[in-house]
């Protein structure tokens, strides 16, 4: 392949200059990434409203459960709330939810790496200098920025319609500097944690099943349906120490004050450890698939 | 639509049957498949029943005085899982196959078929494996059946009249859902494709999955009246569920309305749906290769 030895000279020629290579293939690997998701924009914007449309059954769903709490027990509506969370605190929470799984969802990646594997796609990572790994991360950054750039809009437009369910209003500065730090955090172990789950496709062809049995373990136990600590004790004990609470229940229960300001560093210091553990499971399951890949197909 | 005689009814049954026993032999092919979707719509479902328990484990109800305890809403739950999945099993993978022969033209085949159009392509397949949902449905209709009749404080054995209406509205339900599926369907004709609409479909069905009553209340009004009066997919489960779910308290006249405007809206949602299909069809252009 004359291309790629070229380029492959042309790599060592450019040794000193490694980085500024790198940084120029990233920069390539970002705009195509961002012009791909920028052409459907005005479908995409009004597919981003649409799905808050839930929010709106969960929303008149739990004010009816409040409601009858509140007339069961006599409390006055503001006293009532089930595990720390009030009737406002939940909407705020399920709103919160949507914004860590607008980071933390991969949709198609486990897949699409389980796919390239079958159909022998995979190998030209394997012959081409680009790192697999890496490509697919700057793709997604790609595709979640240009995702943000637009989907800001609806977001914006939904968060300034239900303000008032956010009643205590922003937060501290240092509670939302750990807000920002775990979605970022969720972003990269939704991405390592998928990317695991699609090497899988290197040991079985067909991953689907399994990618769905994940998929609903990860909606019921990420806190995607409901606030973690409404689980009872014995199960949430257990749902705490997996990593799925990352990718929705952490984030929302930093923004809205539930998890103490003290504990903060030592919370997100055990999720530095689960992306660390993550990235490494990542990194293990390609090099051990890579070693026994046989690429078929053209 | 002109009258169809009974030779012909008896002819469509048995077309139907063909398409329900081809669409099993395909199913059967793929055996593995078959049993791994049934086993995550299962999921699916305890997913869900878990969400519900759990909710029930810090009330009594959903809503004050609304009567919705536990094993009534289970028995709603299980009514909704009904629907739903007949709505899969039957009509799911035809709409979705309708929008791909417009997009590729090979609805030219359908329309020459000697056999009613809308027929041909709201029946062609059949999801068996969407019908695990059903059971599961029955499962915990039973499970609920049975607490309410052996409860100590309001025991409930519902009526034989109960029942049978119970099963009509829920056929009611199931007709409403497939009319509203026709009709967005129906208008991939004139976008072209409808990503989108199958989302809305979701999002819209989304309301049907709770008691009506939640809804009614502040700004929920006019979304009550726009999911009961016009788009009525608030009807689809509410109505029967009521019925079996509660009988005994005395029906108050509004009660009574709702379920003649159930029939009234199943025959219009019929009409409409067969009207909007016509109008599709109409302006059908052939897609060729």
């Amino acid at each position: 392949m004359p291309d790629s030895a070229y380029r492959s000279g042309e790599m060592e020629k450019n040794a000193g200059l490694g980085l500024r290579w790198r940084l120029s293939v990233w920069r390539a690997i970002l705009s195509t990434a961002l012009g791909e998701r920028l052409v459907y924009r005005g479908d995409f914007a009004l597919g981003t409203l649409m799905r808050f449309l839930p929010i709106v059954t969960q929303i008149f769903l739990w004010y009816a459960i409040f409601d009858s709490i509140e007339s069961a027990g006599g409390d006055t509506p503001e006293d009532s709330e089930i595990r720390g969370f009030r009737f406002t605190d939940i909407v705020a929470y399920y709103l919160l939810t949507m914004v860590a799984r607008a980071f933390s969802s991969m949709p198609g990646l486990a897949s699409g790496i389980a796919r390239e594997i079958r159909d022998g796609e995979i190998k030209r990572y394997l012959i081409q200098p680009i790192d697999l790994i890496s490509f697919l991360l700057l793709t997604r950054i790609a595709h979640k920025l240009a995702y943000y750039v637009i989907a800001i809009l609806p977001f914006g437009l939904v968060f300034f319609l239900c303000r008032n369910y956010f009643t205590e209003g922003w937060p501290p500065p240092q509670v939302l500097i750990a807000f920002v730090g775990s979605l970022v955090m969720g972003f990269l172990i939704g991405f390592f944690l998928e990317a695991a789950i699609g090497m899988i496709g290197f040991w079985f062809l067909e991953v689907s099943s399994l990618l769905f049995v994940y998929m609903l373990f990860s909606f019921f136990l990420s806190g995607h349906m409901f606030p973690l600590t409404m689980l009872p004790d014995n199960v949430a004990t257990v749902v705490n120490f997996l990593p799925f609470k990352y990718l929705a229940y952490f984030p929302a229960a930093i923004f809205l004050g539930k998890i103490p300001t003290e504990d903060l560093p030592l919370e997100l210091a055990i999720e530095v450890c689960w992306l660390t553990f993550f990235i490494l499971l990542c990194r293990f399951a390609y090099s051990r698939g890579v070693r026994r890949y046989s690429g078929f197909g053209g | 639509m002109a009258e169809i005689p009974k030779s012909s009814l008896t002819r469509y049954g048995k077309v139907f049957l063909t398409f329900a026993r081809n669409s099993l032999v395909r199913d059967m092919t793929f055996r593995t498949n078959f049993v791994l979707q049934c086993i995550s719509s299962v999921g699916w479902t305890m997913m869900n029943v878990g969400f519900y328990l759990i909710i029930f484990q810090y009330t009594n109800t959903i809503g004050a005085d609304s009567g919705w305890d536990r094993d009534k809403f289970f028995l709603f739950i299980a009514t909704t899982w009904f629907i739903n999945s007949l709505v899969q099993a039957f009509f799911m993978p035809n709409a979705e196959e309708f929008s791909e022969l417009i997009r590729t033209g090979g609805l030219d085949f359908a329309l020459l078929k000697p056999i009613d159009t809308q027929f041909l392509v709201s029946f062609r397949r059949v999801d068996w494996s969407a019908l695990s949902n059903f059971a599961a449905g029955a499962v915990i209709a039973i499970i609920s059946l049975y607490s309410l009749a052996t409860r100590k404080v309001d025991p409930l054995i519902p009526s034989m009249t109960s029942i049978l209406l119970y099963l009509i509205f829920v056929a009611c339900g199931v007709v409403i859902m497939y009319s509203l599926m026709i009709c967005l369907s129906a208008t991939s004709i004139w976008l072209g494709r409808n990503q989108t609409l199958y989302n809305f479909w979701f999002y819209i069905t989304n309301f049907s999955r709770y008691p009506m009553e939640i809804y009614n209340r502040g700004w929920g009004r006019p979304l009550y009246g726009l999911f009961t009066f016009i788009i009525p997919v608030l009807l689809v489960v509410n109505v029967p569920a009521r019925i079996l779910a509660r009988p005994v308290s005395p029906q108050t006249w509004e009660d009574q309305l709702l379920i003649l405007w159930s029939l009234l809206a199943t025959l219009l949602s019929v009409l409409i749906s067969r009207w909007v299909f016509r109008r599709a069809l109409l302006s059908y252009r052939s897609a060729s290769s």
